[in-house]
């Protein structure tokens, strides 16, 4: 919210120094987004008279204008703009001003003609209205006054807070000076408005049909009066404030809102049927052109504005009808001052995606009790135009939220806060900003709460006021003492293992969006129809939920290319999500992590797993051959830790990589976190290393392709029963010496007791039984 | 011609006659071949030895010293050249296998944790170190656990400050992607009973388009305490040691009243400016402060809707985001550089 210092002081006194004036805003949660000095650098520029606009020889674009500025002699400028006449009164800055942009004014020629000074346009001045133009001046002024003054143009400070969503009273002048008068200590009033008493019986009838969307319905009606530009003071409050003047009747209306809190709407009285008001519902299928001139569809939860005619004129405290806007004819209003339920205001508002000034301090609950101050100050305001209130108002209350008083314990401030204040300070905070307290005992306050802080209402809110006005700053911090000793989770630690082996084997992390567009599944080959939708993504490419790591790394990899980095190995941690079967509510949720090799093949990734196994130190595992959507039809294995698939390992599916214009191998693992963690791994039971000598054999044997090199070891090891300490692959050949569809594979099998030195025979028994093992269980036979 | 043995000749000269050819031999088999010579069952000084029995007493203990003299010389010369013979075959040797070592090509490289990655561990590892847990929960959420358990009830205006984005799952508007961390903090007090301290750092999401100060996807910590006598000061106490370990013993923290459901009394909390450290700079608009994030007291509703006696137990709960505050403190002007996921930016850190 914008707001003039100046404005400010209408209603406590604030001598002290902009900076500490600043400080105390923050310290009372209105935080200072900005400050703007304005009205500056206007010392020097006078208003004057154009006497002369002559041609200059030899120049087409400047004229030589001579001017009064109310010196004994004539002043001559020079001027490149054409919207002025003789005889008008224009801005002369004269020689030596500086003006707000920082131009310094100095006397000089141009194409021969001399120059003493500079007729300004608006924007030269620090004031809205462009740079088209010489800015013409009301024609009453005397030449040489100072143009400060024509204007009404005093030097002013404009801040601007942002102001919480609980706090509607400081989306006002008032409030805001409350606040800071309270924490001051400063004297704080808000005039009464002068009205002149109405001898008319001229009333709008008004009705409401829901007196619990409309708890308060306030119409008055005034007459007699001329639409016409507002006040210029008044015009540069508005403009100070961010809002454009537009009429007298808007302007006002407006003011008393930017001061008061209190939207009101001017309806043109002969515009509205009947002259009256009817709150109610909208009807389905309704529609209204509101002021903006767009045409709107009402919902039946929709508070709507309507004539005598039960035809709609407004959409309740969020815009008006464009049917009845005031115009310049118009000269007799009916003003509409209400207090509306903040959720109806909020759900429409959101629903029509419409917010306005008045909706904004609406949906966070207005000052029912100062409807009648805001209605008598825009009276007040617009009494010079000729307006006179024409009878009494119409006043209908409806159903208004009860506020009790709350009882406020001292203890409990103190507890809460970690203060330690008594009732007579509590009190002190509180009271000057409304929150009138009431002793009832040692200890207990009760607190009537102001109308204007409908978000106040339990002792916890006084609470807050109590600290906010004490200042948060004034409390002494302290250190809870925890008797609770902090670390991670197996979980947690273990996740930061698989992080640091993923880059251990060189692989960089990624952060890639969650969120994935249809055509990004399609080119990973992944079905749509597991993935989750979100229902109001701003773009397409955030429609769905990633039901893979794969999109967001194999886009990676394709974008590190396009950057010449082929060959970059990427990983990633993150969530994934699938549709959720019936009757559960929330996804599939799965934290995987993902590693992704270009210009590797699938035994990179294999590699890559064995390391992850090594660092958590998996003993039950193996590689099953399978197909998976997005991966290499004929080079991918599930992952399987102790009997339970835990991911998968391979390549990405040549498809994809053509999709996506990758010219090389991606080699590619996916883990489920969730279920790989929670498989037992490590090892907490020492097993005696043997010191008795080992044995090595090795046997080659020819196996069918289609045999698991793992499934041969896995007949080694078991037939080697506990004489087996070890059985590694070292060698696979196919080749010329052997028939199609079979490969040769040589491990070295490692004997070894932990009670004694084995014996050649006995090595010679097991090593026949590995042998008759294999050949029994595996198309498989032992090569000489 | 070595001189003949005689137990009571001098041994000078043939040991100087012998440490010279020692000294000169080319290699060890050279020298072994002196080894026989001179000190061998066949050399003079072991012939010497045996006619030492002949000797009267007296002066077969002076020959016998000198004797023992003498081969003591010619063995130190031995083991000397030896060695050096040693040293000059090891150099040689070594010599041979000289490397460049600078024309060596890695064929293995480490990777590099994400940035913000680093960021969690460490902000973990802070409040790990002051006594608190850290706790995951899901990023898909209820309305109950995002929203309504947070004294958001619907309808609400605050909302609002959330751009929410809703999941085609159930009735509409019941499932969304969680806007900030704090569902976690319903899911931990629903799970447990008091003392609670927890950190809460995860991936959030909001309905916004990326630009140089927003990301749709973007990651928070937050931290929850609930026990007996937790104060605001408390609060404002754990929010400066907490700034004085993460960001160095230079910077401190403020709060100023905000307003958030959830909590109440509400802050901002800012902290020195790590840049100027306080003194105004163009990165904290020359205030001197950064902000940094929201916190307050646990609202009382926030205790009842997991079942907590708000008279028995007080809490705070604090929460930032960790990319703003990453990017800021490392120079990135723009968040979008943190997931464009170039590998010159990533092995950067």
């Amino acid at each position: 919210m914008r707001l003039p210092l100046s404005w400010l002081c209408d209603f406590t006194s604030l001598d002290l120094p902009l900076d500490d004036v600043l400080a105390t805003l923050n310290d009372l949660g209105l935080a200072v987004e900005s400050v703007e000095r304005v009205g500056e650098g206007l010392d020097g520029v006078v208003a004057a008279r154009v006497l002369d606009i002559a041609a200059i020889p030899g120049a087409d674009r400047i004229r030589a204008v001579t001017v009064d500025a109310g010196t004994s002699a004539p002043v001559p400028v020079v001027c490149g703009a054409w919207n002025f006449t003789e005889g008008d009164l224009v801005p002369l800055a004269t020689v030596g001003t500086v003006l707000p942009g920082g131009l310094e004014i100095t006397a000089r020629r141009m194409k021969g003609a001399p120059s003493e000074g500079m007729l300004c346009a608006p924007d030269e001045l620090g004031l809205p209205g462009g740079h088209d133009g010489i800015l013409v001046l009301d024609d009453d002024a005397v030449p040489g006054s100072p143009v400060g003054e024509v204007l009404g143009i005093r030097p002013d400070v404009v801040v601007d807070l942002e102001v919480n969503a609980n706090r509607p009273d400081a989306m006002s002048v008032v409030g805001v000076a409350r606040d800071l008068a309270a924490r001051l200590g400063l004297a704080f009033a808000i005039p009464e408005p002068k009205v002149l008493p109405t001898e008319g019986v001229l009333s709008a009838p008004v009705e409401v049909d829901d007196p619990v969307g409309c708890g308060r319905f306030v119409a008055q009606v005034l007459t007699g009066l001329t639409v016409g530009p507002s006040p210029a003071w008044l015009a540069r409050r508005l403009t100070l404030a961010g809002m454009r003047p537009i009429n007298n009747v808007v302007d006002a209306s407006n003011y008393v809102m930017l001061e008061l809190g209190q939207p009101t709407h001017p309806y043109d009285r002969r515009r509205l049927a009947g002259g009256g008001l009817r709150v109610r519902r909208a009807r389905p299928g309704e529609t209204l052109v509101t002021l903006d001139g767009s045409e709107r569809s009402l919902h039946s939860a929709d508070l709507v504005i309507c004539d005598a005619d039960d035809q709609p004129v407004g959409i309740a405290g969020i815009m008006g009808g464009a049917s009845s806007e005031i115009d310049p004819t118009t000269t007799e209003v009916v003003l509409e001052a209400a207090w509306f339920d903040p959720l109806s205001i909020s759900t429409s508002s959101r629903r029509l995606k419409l917010r306005s000034e008045a909706s904004a301090r609406f949906e966070k609950g207005c000052d029912w009790a100062g409807i009648d101050r805001a209605v008598a100050r825009f009276c007040e305001l617009l009494a010079p135009s000729g307006a006179v209130p024409a009878g009494p108002a119409a006043d209908v209350v409806g159903q208004l939220p009860e506020r009790p008083p709350v009882r406020l314990r001292t203890s409990r401030v103190n507890q809460v806060l970690g203060t330690d204040l008594d009732d007579g300070r509590i009190a002190g905070y509180l009271d000057p900003i409304g929150f009138t307290t009431t002793p009832v005992a040692e200890g207990a306050l009760d607190v009537e709460l102001p109308s204007w802080r409908l978000d106040s209402g339990t002792e916890i809110d006084v609470i807050e006021e109590v600290a906010r006005l004490h200042g948060y700053r004034a409390i002494t911090p302290t250190l809870p003492r925890s008797a609770l000793t902090g670390g991670l989770t197996p979980y947690q630690r273990d996740r930061r293992t698989v992080r640091q082996i993923l880059v251990g084997a060189g692989a960089d992390e990624a952060w890639s969006a969650t969120f994935v567009s249809s055509d990004d599944l399609e080119r990973c080959l992944l079905d749509r129809r597991e993935a989750v939708v979100v229902t109001n993504p701003l773009v397409a490419a955030e429609s769905l939920l990633r039901t893979s790591l794969l999109p967001g790394l194999v886009g990676a990899v394709a974008a590190n290319a396009r950057r010449r980095q082929p060959g970059v190995a990427l990983f990633e941690v993150g969530h994934t999500f699938r549709r959720p079967p019936p009757g559960q509510q929330l996804p599939d949720e799965v934290e995987a992590a993902a590693y992704a090799a270009a210009g590797r093949d699938a035994a990179e990734a294999v590699t890559a797993w064995h390391l992850v196994a090594e660092g958590l130190v998996l003993t039950d595992w193996s590689l099953e051959a399978t197909t998976a959507a997005g991966l290499h039809p004929t080079r991918t294995a599930q992952v399987v830790v102790a009997g339970e698939a835990v991911g998968v390992v391979g390549e990405i599916d040549p498809a994809v990589l053509a999709a996506h214009e990758i010219g090389e191998r991606v080699a590619w693992l996916e883990l489920d976190l969730g279920h790989l963690l929670g498989a037992g791994h490590g090892n907490d039971r020492y097993r005696p290393v043997s010191r008795f000598p080992s044995s090595d054999i090795d046997l080659a044997f020819e196996v069918d392709v289609a045999t698991p090199a793992a499934a041969v070891a896995r007949t080694l090891s078991r037939a080697g029963a506990d004489l087996v300490v070890d059985v590694a692959l070292f060698d696979v050949y196919r080749g010329d010496q052997l028939a199609a569809g079979r490969r040769s594979l040589a491990f070295t099998v490692r004997f070894q007791a932990p009670d004694r030195t084995l014996t050649d025979e006995e090595v010679a028994t097991a090593r026949a039984r590995l042998v008759a093992a294999v050949e029994a269980s595996h198309p498989a036979v032992l090569r000489a | 011609m070595s001189p003949s043995p005689s137990p009571s000749r001098p041994w000078a000269d043939l040991v100087a006659d012998a440490v010279a050819r020692v000294a000169a031999a080319r290699d060890a088999a050279e020298l072994r071949r002196l080894d026989v010579e001179l000190l061998g069952r066949q050399s003079a000084m072991v012939a010497a030895r045996a006619a030492l029995a002949s000797l009267p007493p007296e002066e077969r203990r002076v020959a016998g010293r000198a004797l023992n003299e003498a081969r003591a010389a010619v063995e130190e010369a031995l083991v000397a050249r030896r060695r050096a013979l040693e040293d000059e075959e090891r150099s040689a040797r070594l010599e041979a296998e000289r490397m460049d070592l600078t024309e060596v090509r890695p064929t293995r490289r480490r990777g590099h944790l994400h940035l913000v990655t680093q960021a969690r561990d460490r902000l973990e590892d802070v409040f790990v170190g002051m006594g608190y847990v850290v706790a995951d929960g899901p990023e898909a959420e209820t309305d109950w656990y995002n929203f309504e358990a947070l004294n958001f009830p619907a309808g609400h205006p605050a909302r609002n400050m959330y751009d929410t984005l809703y999941l085609e799952l159930g009735p509409p508007e019941s499932t969304l992607l969680r806007t900030h961390t704090s569902p976690v903090q319903v899911r931990v007090m629903e799970a447990t009973t008091p003392p609670i301290y927890a950190v809460m750092p995860g991936r959030c999401y909001r309905q916004d388009t990326a630009d140089a100060s927003h990301l749709p996807n973007f990651h928070q910590i937050e931290g929850l305490v609930v026990d007996r006598g937790i104060s605001f000061a408390d609060l404002a106490g754990t929010l400066d040691a907490f700034t004085q370990a993460y960001f160095g013993a230079g910077i401190r923290s403020r709060l100023r009243p905000s307003y958030f459901p959830f909590t109440e009394p509400s802050a901002e909390f800012d902290i020195t400016c790590v840049f100027c450290k306080g003194d105004g700079c163009r990165s904290c608009g020359r205030t001197g402060w950064l902000e940094l994030g929201g916190c307050g007291m646990v609202h009382p509703n926030v205790f009842r809707a997991v079942g907590y006696d708000p008279e028995e137990w007080t809490g705070f709960a604090f929460g930032f985001g960790i990319d703003r505050m990453t990017a800021q403190r490392h120079g990135i002007d723009d968040l979008r550089e943190l997931v464009t996921n170039d590998v010159r930016f990533l092995r950067q850190f």
